[in-house]
């Protein structure tokens, strides 16, 4: 299925937007909003492909990601959160099945935190945000490119895909640029909202919890945190999956987060 | 010329294998490396060389700010400012720098410096700093926000030095209902305020701008003429002419009978210094948003810790090490190529014992000072 791209201002910033299928057709499908993770969203990858199947698929790139403006209010996760509610009603989305993964997962739980109204749905996978004390996690800020992707992947074989990939001159300055901006939003404390914990109860959507059961930036004890704050929430782990399954385990993750969606219109639908 | 005797305070007595085997001496190089018994001993024999300097005729003795590493046992340097302030007779104490925006309340550091200028008499220096990427870290400051932290905190300490109080501060980073110092600094407006550099262009223009001394750290002289002459451009540019006494270099000096004796006895030690204790990997010295994107673009991970010999640092004009005719000789062309009024001197570097480094201090005071100081 084709995708567009554009570069757009969209609640009074220049973003880069990816979109499933033409937007004439985008009536009958179910709307969906993908917050990337740290690393951006410079590809429309087979997992978006995937989702856009079933759903009108909306991928923005963050302010301060690859080609999006950086504004100057950009200075913590809470600002993205608020950002994507004025995107919300920016484009008058309704009903939409928002999912986010890692730093995408923090910005979509702090959303739906403060403002569930346009929302059927909420998918977290790998989500940051949430500290549970004692629990090691691995600093991605000190070590170099290669360790620092080795140490997100489970299956190492991936990683060596990845990583003998070549990078345009272009790409490595997005990725440069998304690294300065997550370090930006995440770097103290290091990855976490210690105030968010607190009104995750507000959270009063379906809501499903997908982790790899080998996250070792993340560790799937921050998804049973996850699990137990956000009322009816369910984790389901992805055995041999690192820190990013929208890539390590693509298809899969894409199935759950169909799957569920689906049951959820289902139960309205009956309802 | 000035000498001023500038400590690092090294965690000297280490097999620096250690450091090596691990990778860096900075902020995961486990603290089980460190012996309190040995650190103790190192603690006062460095304030003693300190103390001695101020008796053989250095005009100022400095000491630095940096954390968790073996490279420097000074995180608080006020604590050993303050002890040299009382037993430092004669000449000027600096701490080169205090890390700024690495504190909560930048209105300790105003405090703790009016403290030392008092307690000096009025010899205080004032160095102000980023702190190396390092320190972000080991501390947590958002490396993101160490540029305009650094210059709020600036704001506020000068303002707090000079405004009578109680008056309100509010910025972006620090709120403070009543700014009101006791005590208030001996000197007249303030300290000297000192900025220390590796060569950061935006570093150079703001010292130059607030003409404040500029001390040039780690440089080949080339390079440091290099960057004096962007800061005397840059003090054109705000409409004075800057002397020679705005800039200050720092380097090593070591001096023995003849150059290869001199090059042979510090070899070991310049070389832990240079490959062992700097030692770190790019994404600890610069985490991001430290550099700002432009910059960092420009940064190749090989220009990091290439491992030197004496020899080639010795060559390049980043220290001086050769016989009292070879290092009175290569200061005065530096000074002449660069433009300096002030060399800041390790006479103490990397894992140098004290014997050597007393034979040193001596050398330079006997041999040195009589043709350069002024």
């Amino acid at each position: 299925m084709a995708h567009t791209e554009s570069i757009t201002e969209v609640a009074g910033t220049r973003i880069k937007l990816m979109r499933s299928g033409s937007e004439s057709g985008a009536g009958s499908k179910p709307t969906m909003l993908f917050l990337h993770g740290a690393g951006g969203a410079s590809v429309w990858l087979p997992f978006m492909e995937s989702l856009a199947q079933q759903f009108n698929l909306l991928v923005p790139e963050h302010p301060g990601f690859g080609d999006s403006d950086t504004p100057d209010w950009l200075q913590r996760v809470d600002d993205l959160a608020y950002y994507y509610l004025d995107l919300l009603e920016a484009l008058d989305l309704r009903q939409v099945h928002l999912v986010g993964h890692s730093l995408g997962g923090w910005t979509a739980a702090a959303l739906a935190v403060k403002d569930c109204s346009r929302l059927a749905s909420l998918t977290l996978i790998s989500a940051a945000g949430v500290h549970v004390r004692g629990v090691e996690r691995i600093d991605n800020f000190m070590g170099n490119p290669e360790e620092t992707l080795r140490g997100l992947i489970y299956d190492q074989s991936i990683a060596d895909q990845l990583l003998a990939m070549e990078v345009s001159d272009a790409e490595r300055e997005r990725q440069l640029k998304n690294r300065f901006t997550t370090a930006k939003l995440v770097w103290h404390p290091r990855s976490y909202d210690p105030h968010l914990p607190k009104w995750l109860h507000r959270i009063r959507i379906p809501t499903q919890l997908i982790w790899g059961d080998h996250d070792q930036l993340f560790p799937p004890r921050i998804g049973e945190e996850y699990e137990r704050l956000i009322p009816g929430a369910t984790l389901t782990l992805l055995p041999g999956c690192g820190h990013l399954p929208p890539i390590e385990q693509a298809d899969k993750t894409a199935a759950l987060v169909v799957d569920f969606v689906n049951n959820v219109s289902a139960g309205e639908g009956a309802a | 010329m000035k000498f001023f005797n500038f400590h690092l305070m090294p965690y000297a007595e280490l097999d620096v294998s250690k450091i090596r085997d691990h990778g860096t001496a900075w902020v995961t190089f486990p603290n089980s490396n460190y012996d309190p018994v040995v650190g103790s001993k190192l603690y006062n024999r460095f304030l003693d060389e300190l103390e001695y300097a101020d008796q053989i005729g250095f005009d100022g003795v400095c000491v630095n700010e940096h954390h968790q590493t073996a490279y420097g046992l000074m995180p608080v340097p006020g604590v050993l400012a303050g002890a040299l302030a009382r037993s430092v007779k004669r000449a000027q104490v600096a701490i080169i720098g205090r890390a700024l925006p690495l504190v909560n309340n930048p209105l300790n550091i105003a405090e703790e410096f009016a403290m030392l200028d008092n307690i000096s008499g009025g010899r205080f220096i004032a160095g102000f700093v980023r702190g190396i990427g390092a320190e972000y870290h080991s501390t947590g400051v958002n490396p993101a926000e160490s540029l305009a932290r650094f210059q709020e905190a600036h704001d506020l300490i000068v303002r707090a030095w000079t405004e009578i109080g109680p008056f309100e501060f509010d910025g972006e980073f620090y709120h403070h209902k009543y700014v009101n110092l006791w005590p208030r600094p001996f000197q007249n407006p303030h300290p000297p305020i000192w900025v220390p550099s590796q060569g950061s262009a935006e570093t150079i223009a703001w010292a130059a701008k607030h003409r404040y001394t500029y001390c040039q750290t780690l440089g080949a002289i080339k390079t440091v003429a290099g960057f004096f002459n962007q800061y005397r451009e840059e003090a054109e540019k705000s409409g004075y002419e800057a002397s020679w006494d705005q800039c200050a270099w720092s380097t090593t000096i070591y001096v023995a009978e003849t150059d290869e004796k001199a090059i042979n006895e510090a070899r070991p030690h310049i070389e832990a210094l240079q490959n062992e204790f700097l030692r770190m990997p790019l994404e600890m010295l610069l985490p991001p948003g430290y550099t700002s994107l432009e910059s960092y673009k420009h940064i190749q991970p090989e220009m990091i810790g290439k491992p030197q010999t004496i020899e080639s640092l010795n060559d390049a004009g980043v220290i001086i090490i050769g016989s009292p005719n070879t290092v009175r000789e290569r200061l005065a062309e530096y000074q002449q190529l660069a433009g300096f009024n002030t060399a800041l001197v390790k006479t103490q570097f990397g894992t140098l014992p004290a014997d050597m480094t007393r034979n040193n201090m001596d050398a330079i005071a006997e041999e040195i000072f009589p043709q350069m100081q002024s």
